[in-house]
């Protein structure tokens, strides 16, 4: 199967004022299927943001590319982002800032790609109100909206469920599962390693800037010495232990 | 860039508080700075204390000089406030209800007669020592003014005495023979008996006393000339070497539009920009294919520009029913208006692109603009050479000076040429720009 996005030995070094440079991204090259739905995973620092940010075209590389089917468009072009914190006008309601990017992003028919949006995730009642007077919750689920607006072939989420309560969570993800059902390949970071397990077929474990894993959940367990239905924090955690004294 | 904008517009329209300080702040500044340069300073209130005589007077030839002109020329520059003696404005100053005394004390007629002794005034102070400076230097200015009066007075009495003593006449003054024959007709009066008298050592020393009458009444006639000068020593005259002389009242309508377009630019393009990092939408934006950096940081310049222009020229026309302002200029106005705006709307890009919260870039702009605007309006002369040459640097790099003098030339047509202005706007808009566009990378 052709990948949608190609990830090339990848490079990022921030110029420190005071610590001097460091890399907060080493060599790291995977590739996404279409519909694919993977987690990013790894402790505070690995670089998860820095990877998702250049791959949304936020963020220029120091090394490596990113290729996919938005090249010829310009950097992250045909990458739906949703960045931790929502990027959203408050002073705008949630059919106002949606229409503003659709507008933006060239979308062929703004009103009703926002009519849709608003559907899918449940945003009807909140359509007209200003975001600023939204909960946490509802203001995510707005973020998330304006990372599919232009149905994206790739949507990257960084942290996208750390703001929801439970309830919201799981229609997050069935949102997601739809989308990743319909095509969208999905690629999200968190912090919480048994929503990974439960939502993504397949993990990449980041630390200290270097893709240390790249495989199914499963194989993850098996790395870390647990069984097929064991904890996969736990098996995260050795994994990167014994990774750390190698 | 019109969805970009008419965000924007929603977002101000939205910001009625934000709108309302943006034009009222700035009018009131404005308003303010205007009112206290075209209003000279108030005069000082002091209390004269004239202890003369009522109608002494000061005799000079045949001429009386009442000492009570002095005492009025002294009024007509200040606010003056007479009081009978010195230990009620020793009270007044105390209290603060003046802001200093003069005692004309009784002896001044003879010492000003005595041609010995110089008259004295006394001059009470109170308060603070910037007050004290202010007061001080006001009073001096009013004293020196009222001794100028007063000895022009005295050089006409000696004016007429010196004439009667050239022309011949009346001095009438006591122990003085009347109908002086006059300097001026002794030679021709001396030579007519000379010519009558046989040579010998009489007539030789008759012409000794012709000649030196004529000698006499040549310097007599000098002093005359002589007296005036001591009067006034300098006169001033005054020649504008390049540009027209501009009225000070439409200069404060100038500075007042030039204030108000730099605060209302400043800020609207500053919040503009640090309100896309607050929101964290910067980076979504520039990723957009329809936004390049440019573009927004072009979109917020036109917005400040347009919004800034509105004001200031609503400001013009309306200060303009009270002043008088050359309409037949408003095209040059509006290019200078342009200009600025998109100078100042620059300078308010790259202290919002610096910044990350709206409120850290208000303050930012508040503390930038209002003192190079105070800075740009020293004059030259007022502080020391070097400190004005620092105040001329950072003028220079700054837009405030330029767009005042652009603003000036288009209202008022004074110098320097208004396109050398438009030059130097421009160079700094440019500047201004890529400061911004470089702060914007670090999103990038």
């Amino acid at each position: 199967m052709t990948p949608v996005l190609s990830v090339n030995a990848l490079g990022k070094r921030y110029r420190g004022r005071s610590t001097g440079p460091r890399d907060a991204l080493r060599d790291v090259s995977f590739q996404l299927e279409q519909g694919e739905r993977v987690a990013l995973i790894g402790p505070n620092g690995a670089g998860k943001t820095t990877l998702l940010s250049i791959i949304a075209g936020v963020l220029q590389p120091s090394a490596g590319s990113v290729s996919g089917r938005g090249d010829g468009q310009g950097v992250g072009w045909g990458v739906g982002w949703v960045p931790q914190s929502p990027a959203l006008y408050s002073k705008l309601s949630v059919s106002e800032n949606l229409e503003l990017f659709a507008r933006l992003e060239r979308v062929a028919d703004p009103r009703a790609a926002v009519a849709s949006m608003i559907e899918q995730t449940g945003l009807r009642a909140r359509a007209d109100e200003r975001v600023g007077r939204l909960s946490g919750g509802n203001r995510q689920r707005v973020n998330v909206a304006l990372g599919l607006l232009a149905q994206p072939p790739v949507l990257a989420l960084d942290e996208p469920s750390a703001a929801l309560d439970p309830d919201q969570r799981e229609r997050l993800w069935e949102l997601l599962a739809a989308r990743a059902a319909a095509g969208t390949s999905i690629l999200f970071s968190t912090h919480n390693v048994s929503e990974a397990q439960r939502h993504a077929r397949r993990v990449l474990v980041l630390a200290d800037g270097r893709l240390l894993f790249d495989g199914a959940p499963s194989q993850l367990l098996s790395r870390g010495g647990e069984g097929g239905e064991g904890d996969l924090e736990r098996a995260l955690v050795r994994f990167l232990r014994e990774r750390a004294g190698a | 860039m019109t969805s970009l904008l008419r965000k924007d517009l929603l977002i101000l329209r939205r910001s009625r508080l934000l709108v309302g300080v943006l034009v009222v702040y700035p009018l009131a500044i404005a308003l303010l700075i205007g009112f206290a340069i075209s209003r000279s300073p108030a005069r000082p209130r002091v209390a004269i204390v004239d202890e003369t005589a009522p109608g002494e007077t000061i005799k000079l030839g045949t001429q009386r000089v009442p000492v009570g002109r002095y005492a009025q020329q002294l009024f007509s520059q200040v606010q003056s406030v007479p009081v009978s003696t010195r230990a009620q404005a020793v009270a007044k100053v105390s209290s603060g209800a003046v802001a200093a005394a003069v005692v004309i004390p009784p002896d001044i007629v003879a010492r000003l007669s005595s041609d010995i002794e110089q008259a004295q005034l006394e001059v009470l102070y109170n308060g603070d020592a910037l007050e004290q400076s202010l007061v001080r230097s006001q009073l001096d200015s009013a004293l020196a003014q009222a001794n100028l009066g007063f000895s022009e007075q005295i050089q006409k009495a000696a004016g007429t005495a010196l004439r009667t003593l050239l022309k011949g006449g009346d001095l009438g003054a006591v122990g003085i023979p009347e109908n002086l024959i006059g300097l001026d007709r002794i030679p021709a009066t001396l030579g007519a008996i000379i010519d009558r008298l046989p040579h010998g050592s009489e007539r030789g020393e008759l012409e000794r006393v012709d000649a030196f009458a004529g000698f006499a009444a040549q310097n007599l006639a000098l002093a005359q000339r002589v007296l005036s000068t001591i009067s006034q020593p300098i006169r001033v005259k005054s020649v504008l070497l390049h540009g027209r002389r501009t009225p000070l009242d439409t200069f404060a309508v100038v500075v007042a539009a030039s204030v108000s377009l730099m605060f209302v630019c400043v800020l609207l393009a500053a919040g503009g920009v640090a309100l896309e990092r607050e929101e964290n939408a910067l980076a979504r934006l520039i990723r957009a294919p329809l936004v390049s950096p440019a573009a927004l940081l072009a979109e917020k310049a036109l917005l400040a520009a347009a919004c800034a222009i509105v004001l200031a020229f609503a400001m013009l026309a309306g200060i303009g029913a009270f002043v008088a302002l050359d309409w037949s200029r408003v095209g040059l106005w509006l290019v200078a208006l342009a200009f600025a705006a998109l100078t100042f709307a620059a300078l308010g890009l790259a202290i919002g692109a610096l910044a990350r919260e709206v409120r850290a870039a208000s303050l930012l702009a508040f503390l930038t603009t209002l003192p190079l605007a105070l800075l740009a309006l020293v004059p030259s002369g007022s502080v020391s050479g070097g400190f004005y040459d620092v105040i001329g640097a950072i003028s220079f790099v700054f837009p405030f000076k330029a767009a005042l003098q652009a603003l000036d030339t288009a209202v008022n047509r004074a110098s320097p040429a208004l396109g050398l202005s438009l030059l130097h706007l421009a160079v700094l808009a440019l500047v201004l720009g890529a400061l911004a566009r470089a702060g914007l990378r670090r999103v990038e």
